[in-house]
């Protein structure tokens, strides 16, 4: 058992470092301006391989858009004037953080609803469960039935 | 029955959501820039470097600006519905050449025929950038105010063409 684990938590490891070489290369520079760069890009969306951030994409326009980021740092600008910048290109699209909007009203809220449906659903089936778990009353037959097995010990209509 | 009606309409939601999730087409964001200006630009010409040209010049008309190059293989997909749309003549075609090498981008148009009435050079790809392109072909509408009308992603279809473009320059010209 401890084997497989350290086995798995070695591959884990392994699978990191596989993925971490695959990440683009930085270009030499300031560094301060790489991390700004660095993570900046990481809460960006690469839009022609959608389901990568624009710091982890290899793609001829990640590579632009990447040196164009970095050109705006140098310049000065605040993440939040580079985002606006990307945004009115390419949309809300590129940001992995959407902004709270009309049309992202439910993106927002979804998962707190969702929640709040579940713990009513819940709180609903316990109620019913309780109540359905109060002992149902014995017809007269039954009672009887009862006492004359606690009487005797055994049940008198196998005999 | 609640117990079978309240797991079956969970059901029906999650297919119905399912069943629109399928007809989305991700890779096709919708463009911010759609009714905005368009990006101002000073590029020079793909047939003479020396010639440059501007967004601004092509105020008071409606026209097209299609993003492509040489390296790009479905623009050749498109490329006969173009040439054979710019024979009509009904609005100038302009071609931005997107990260391409020039001789290429000649040497392409020699081979497949020459649809654009004029393409600049965009070699390094900071106007594409601005126009928002990420996959190229594509296709931008601008009116005579200069305002983007309509963004085409991918290659230019005979249905896009003649069931979207068409009638919406007609509108613009008009």
């Amino acid at each position: 058992m401890m084997r497989s684990i350290a086995l798995l938590l070695w591959m884990l490891v392994m699978t990191g470092t596989v993925v971490q070489a695959a990440e683009a290369p930085p270009a030499a520079g300031d560094p301060l301006v790489e991390q700004r760069l660095k993570a900046l890009s990481h809460e960006l969306r690469c839009l022609v391989c959608q389901n990568q951030s624009l710091a982890d994409s290899n793609a001829d326009l990640a590579v632009d858009l990447r040196n164009q980021v970095r050109e705006q740092i140098v310049a000065g600008k605040s993440d939040a004037e580079i985002r606006a910048w990307l945004t009115a290109r390419y949309g809300d699209f590129v940001l992995y953080r959407p902004p709270l909007k009309a049309t992202t009203v439910l993106l927002w809220a979804g998962p707190v609803l969702l929640l709040i449906a579940a713990l009513a659903g819940l709180f609903l089936t316990l109620r019913r469960r309780r109540r359905d778990a109060v002992a149902p009353a014995l017809s007269e037959v039954e009672r009887a039935h009862a006492e004359a097995l606690l009487s005797t010990g055994s049940d008198p209509e196998s005999r | 029955m609640n117990r079978f009606l309240i797991p079956l309409g969970v059901f029906i939601v999650l297919v119905v959501f399912l069943g629109i999730g399928l007809g989305l087409k991700p890779r096709e964001v919708p463009s911010p820039l759609i009714d905005k200006p368009a990006p101002a630009f000073t590029l020079t010409r793909l047939d003479d470097p020396n010639l440059s040209v501007r967004a601004e010049d092509m105020r008071g008309q409606v026209w097209i600006l299609n993003v492509w190059a040489s390296w790009c293989v479905a623009c050749l997909d498109e490329h006969p519905l173009l040439v054979e749309f710019s024979r009509q003549g009904l609005v100038p075609l302009y071609g931005l050449n997107y990260k391409d090498k020039p001789d290429d981008a000649r040497a392409w148009l020699a081979r497949h025929g020459n649809p654009y009435d004029v393409s600049v050079v965009d070699g390094d790809g900071r106007v594409g950038i601005d126009y928002g392109v990420y996959g190229v072909p594509e296709t931008f509408v601008i009116d005579k105010q200069g305002v983007i009308r309509y963004k085409h992603i991918g290659p230019v279809t005979p249905e896009v063409l003649d069931g979207t473009i068409v009638p919406l320059i007609q509108r613009l010209q008009s």
